[in-house]
């Protein structure tokens, strides 16, 4: 035997490990004595095991990898000697977890040591299983465990019952086996085995209903005699601690009351005295003393209500709550949400002394003071209470920053009692802690503002102050710049002053001189910039004046590294040097924000993008150079109305097509007139934007005979990608429309019509021509209506490039399908048709009406006729 | 964090959902992570419950007893806790048991040096 093989002893290893001065060092220094260990188990060295698994143990500590020792840890427990099951049983619950498989391999040398006749062994099992059984260990020993429930010793006693406490807990299902064994510890009189019983039966109380039933009738009495057993008993060497006689045992026994007087009025009636008897009796000025008034009270808020109690307990809570000891403080919080639940008047009698501890040094106890002020706050006190915490909120850490901000904008939010006051609260909070505000916080505001017409004025001046002094706070600069853009005017004529307010001289150029700080400021992020550039769009339109010095600001961001800058700057930039006319249109006052809506979409939590139009940018429409789509969606106000193509123009090269006045002949139907501006824009927009349907209607109206070619090319570019098509002698420009319209393919065939029928319908009828339209519908959709268009020639010459036009009112929604063929036969010896699909969201109560244009060739004339179909079905 | 804690303050720090208790003693800082439920002040007890055993035990404990014995602490540890709860709430009956058991390591530690010596003087 080589007295040296083992390498170093433990406390050896320990002193070398202490000494290294460096990391490095000290990994050498485990890296050779985790060789050496490793040697040792490869040669199955008897002899020094047991010391090398202490040295594994070190290292472990120390945060090493040692897996490589468990099987080192099985061998040690299998071993005779109390020793080496002693560090064995150590390793297993150190170096293991239960989720280790290795684990199983121990439980037949556990239940071997379950039944040995050495009790520190027996002992030794038990406290190793206790720690880290898993449920399948559980299961195997559990009658072991509950058969050493009643053994001799009352040392092995306590120590399988608690360990039963695991079993339980791993596998619920057993629990019925302990109930009995449980309850004849209750009348033991060794205080650990009485200790240990009751937590037993606490944790089977929680775990099983049926257990609770039975220690409640069964038991309740005897522990309320034991509880006044301990709390009179004279003074006791053994279990006293600071002057009281075994507090361990008072706080079980008042943990185990209240789980058996909860919801049940009997079991609280037989407490009451004893509860009131500790309440009154127990000294506090000690912490064993609090310790078991803290429980007692926890137990009074508990069980059935007791008036005097209550009060006994609000009385005590009140006395920790000014106490000068922190941790009696942080208790007493803890304390008082719960009874906030209960009582919320006396509750709120100590409102003063929270709002102290918010402001304490101690990190712990500010976190549960606010939490508890939140839970505080009612209607009538939140003025005061958000005073107090805004002030509080300039000199906060910043750590604490970011909670307090949430809280106070919730409670804003939740309890404000008129809309000016809330805003006043959100414009002191933002300039402080603008940083610390979520997203959806400020969006509310945004919606709130937008409704609060009248305060308009009033928000956007108070804006411009703070921003003045506060401009790097980001929400702040956000919400600050987006106002300005909207209700810019309000700004610079002072408009709607409230009576507390200062006037202030905010010129035009003012205005724009803060935006554009903000957009040079580079500590501000992407989303803030690019609102001040929309906001710089708006003022551009309002403020005449300064329009050519935005207009140079844009220009400088057109070079702009970030994309998001840059394409924006681009399109405003077109917006205002082309469309002058339409500029003032586009970036008029958004639409009030729907309340409702707004709080349903975040309810649902579904990103409420037209909502938070004003920022949210990233939708612009594919790099056609057109404005962006978010004044568009403004402009359309929350329900997206379906627009179809209206019919008359507004749009540079669409003015041409329809013309503005119409021919007497066609009578202006209801609603499609009166499109002022604002909707011209839309068949710009819609002119280039995706929507499938009106870019076919579009391209009908891009018909054949005028060469307007920009928007052809344009459309070709939108369109189908399919080449040419042969088509046999097509001039150029309906080419172009049948090639999109071939692209775009027949969308949607008609359906089987199964639907209900209607009478077919002679749409227009003129001397030359007579169109006839067939309807379907489709059951279970009655909003869309399938039209099949008949077109006749009636004259004695035959017609070609013949084209179909149509344009219905905003309600309705207009899709076309490609025409059969573009040559009409003379004299009704043939017929083109076309396919229609109209969409009506007003189906019910309005009717369809539509305006037809048709033109076609005849011996190389160009022919137009128009009408209107007023006569459709009513209940199409 | 504990570490960054000031000497006034509360002994009682919110971690991951838990509660951390912690108590200093000169350089050494005892922490029990607890649920939310449960009495902090009754586990402040606990730990000086811990602490004092140790105490008697090694008789005016320091840090350096617990480096280099931090075996025979985990065996205190075991006879006061399990599973994390209280096990006995008497100092002098764990001091009894404890002492039992090392009794018993000494006597099976004299059983294998004598057998050793046996063997070393056959095999010699």
């Amino acid at each position: 035997m080589n007295p040296f093989s083992s390498g170093t002893r433990l406390r050896d290893m320990i002193r070398a490990i202490r000494a290294c001065k460096t990391a490095a060092e000290e990994r050498a220094v485990v890296r050779k004595e985790c060789a050496a260990i490793r040697a040792a188990i490869s040669e199955n060295d008897q002899d020094y095991r047991h010391r090398n698994l202490a040295k594994l143990m070190f290292i472990h500590m120390l945060g090493y990898p040692t897996h490589f020792g468990q099987m080192e840890c099985l061998k040690l427990i299998a071993s005779p000697g109390f020793p080496e099951k002693r560090i064995g049983y150590l390793g297993l619950m150190l170096l293991l977890d239960e989720r280790q498989e290795v684990l199983m391999l121990v439980t037949n040398s556990i239940k071997q040591d379950l039944s040995h006749t050495n009790q520190y062994i027996v002992g030794l099992a038990l406290c190793a299983l206790g720690n880290i059984c898993s449920a399948e260990m559980a299961r195997d020993l559990a009658p072991e465990v509950e058969r050493l429930l009643q053994f001799r010793d009352p040392n092995i006693r306590k120590k399988a019952a608690l360990c039963s406490i695991r079993i339980v807990k791993k596998v619920p299902d057993l629990a019925e086996n302990f109930i009995n064994p449980a309850a004849s510890l209750l009348k033991e009189k060794h205080h650990g085995v009485l200790l240990t019983g009751i937590q037993l039966c606490t944790d089977l109380c929680n775990i099983s209903a049926e257990a609770l039933e039975y220690f409640r009738k069964k038991c309740t009495d005897g522990l309320v005699k034991v509880l006044k057993d301990v709390a009179n008993s004279p003074y006791a060497p053994e279990y006293d601690v600071s002057g009281i006689a075994d507090p361990f045992l008072h706080i079980k026994l008042l943990k185990l009351l209240r789980v058996l007087g909860q919801g049940d009025a009997d079991a609280s009636d037989s407490m009451n005295d004893i509860l009131a008897q500790v309440a009154t009796k127990t000294e506090s000025n000690k912490n064993a003393g609090n310790a078991i008034l803290y429980e007692c009270v926890s137990t009074i808020m508990t069980i059935e209500e007791n008036g005097g109690l209550r009060v006994l307990a609000v009385n005590i809570l009140g006395r920790f709550l000014s106490s000068r000891d922190n941790n009696i403080r942080y208790v007493a919080l803890n304390m008082l949400m719960k009874a906030i639940a209960l009582d919320s008047q006396a509750v709120q009698r100590h409102r003063a002394t929270i709002l102290e501890c918010v402001k304490d040094s101690d990190a712990s106890i500010r976190k549960r003071a606010l939490e508890l002020v939140y839970l505080l706050v009612n209607e009538s006190n939140v003025k005061s209470l958000t005073k107090e915490l805004i002030d509080y909120l300039e000199i906060s850490d910043p750590e604490f920053k970011g909670d307090l901000t949430a809280k106070i904008c919730s409670i804003v939010e939740k309890f404000s009692p008129e809309k000016i006051w809330y805003i006043d609260q959100m414009l002191k909070v933002l300039p402080k802690a603008g940083n610390y505000v979520k997203d959806e916080v400020w969006h509310a505001l945004i919606v709130v503002i937008t409704n609060a017409s009248d305060l308009h004025g009033y928000i956007v001046r108070s804006l411009y102050r703070e921003l003045q002094t506060a401009g790097e706070q980001e929400t702040l600069v956000r919400v600050a710049v987006w106002c300005i853009g909207e209700y810019g005017e309000m700004l610079v004529g002072n408009a709607g002053m409230l009576n507390q307010e200062d006037p202030i001289t905010v010129t035009e150029s003012d205005a724009v001189d803060v935006i554009e700080t903000a957009i040079k400021c580079h500590s501000l992020d992407l989303a803030t910039r690019a609102m001040c550039l929309m906001a710089l769009l708006k003022l551009s339109s309002r403020f005449p004046s300064c329009s050519q010095r935005i207009n140079d600001t844009i220009i400088h961001y057109k070079e702009s590294l970030v994309l998001e800058l840059q394409q924006r700057a681009i399109e405003f930039n077109y917006i205002i040097e082309k469309h002058q006319n339409i500029r003032s249109a586009l970036v008029e006052r958004m639409p009030v924000l729907d309340e409702a809506t707004y709080s349903g979409r975040r309810a649902g939590s579904v990103p409420a993008a037209v909502s938070t139009s004003q920022g949210a940018p990233l939708n612009l429409p594919n790099g056609v150079a057109k404005p962006t789509a978010a004044p568009l969606v403004d402009l359309l106000d929350l329900s997206s109305d379906e627009v179809s193509a209206p019919s008359s123009s507004g749009g540079d090269f669409l003015h041409d097509l329809f013309g503005v006045d119409l021919p007497p002949a066609s009578s202006q139907p209801g609603g499609n007139h009166a499109q002022k501006s604002g909707t011209d824009v839309l068949l710009d927009l819609l002119s280039i934007g995706t929507p499938l349907a009106q870019s076919t209607s579009m391209a009908d109206m891009l018909s054949s005979g005028d060469e307007n070619k920009s928007p052809a090319d344009i459309l070709d570019k939108l369109g189908s990608p399919s080449g040419p098509p042969s088509q046999a002698s097509p001039p150029v420009g309906s080419s172009s429309m049948m090639d999109l319209l071939d692209g775009f393919g027949p969308v949607s065939s008609v359906p089987e019509n199964n639907g209900p029928t209607y009478p077919s319908l002679v749409a227009f009828e003129s001397s030359s021509l007579r169109v006839t339209f067939n309807f379907s519908k489709q059951p279970g959709n009655p909003q869309t209506t399938y039209v099949e268009a008949q077109f006749v020639n009636k004259s004695p010459n035959a017609y070609s490039n013949f084209v179909f036009q149509a344009a219905v009112p905003k309600f309705l929604q207009l899709h076309l399908d490609p025409a059969s063929s573009n040559t009409l036969p003379a004299s009704g010896n043939g017929s083109i048709t076309q396919k229609l699909r109209l969409k009506n969201s007003q189906h019910g109560k309005k009717s369809l009406v539509m305006r037809i244009r048709i033109g076609y060739k005849i011996n190389d004339k160009d022919v137009l006729e128009e009408g209107q179909v007023n006569n459709f079905p009513r209940d199409l | 964090m504990i570490l960054s804690r000031g000497p006034k303050l509360c002994n009682f720090v919110e971690w991951r959902g838990y509660k951390v208790v912690y108590k200093r003693y000169a350089s050494l800082y005892f922490c029990m992570c607890i649920d939310q439920d449960d009495n902090e002040l009754e586990v402040l007890e606990i730990i000086h419950h811990f602490v004092e055993i140790l105490d008697r035990y090694f008789g005016s404990v320091c840090e350096l007893d617990l480096i280099f014995n931090f075996h025979k602490a985990y065996y205190i540890l075991d006879e006061i806790l399990i599973a994390g709860e209280l096990q006995e709430s008497s100092k002098k009956t764990v001091a009894r048991l404890i002492a039992a058991q090392d009794s018993l390591v000494e006597q099976a530690k004299e059983q294998a040096s004598t057998i050793s010596n046996m063997i070393a003087q056959a095999t010699k």
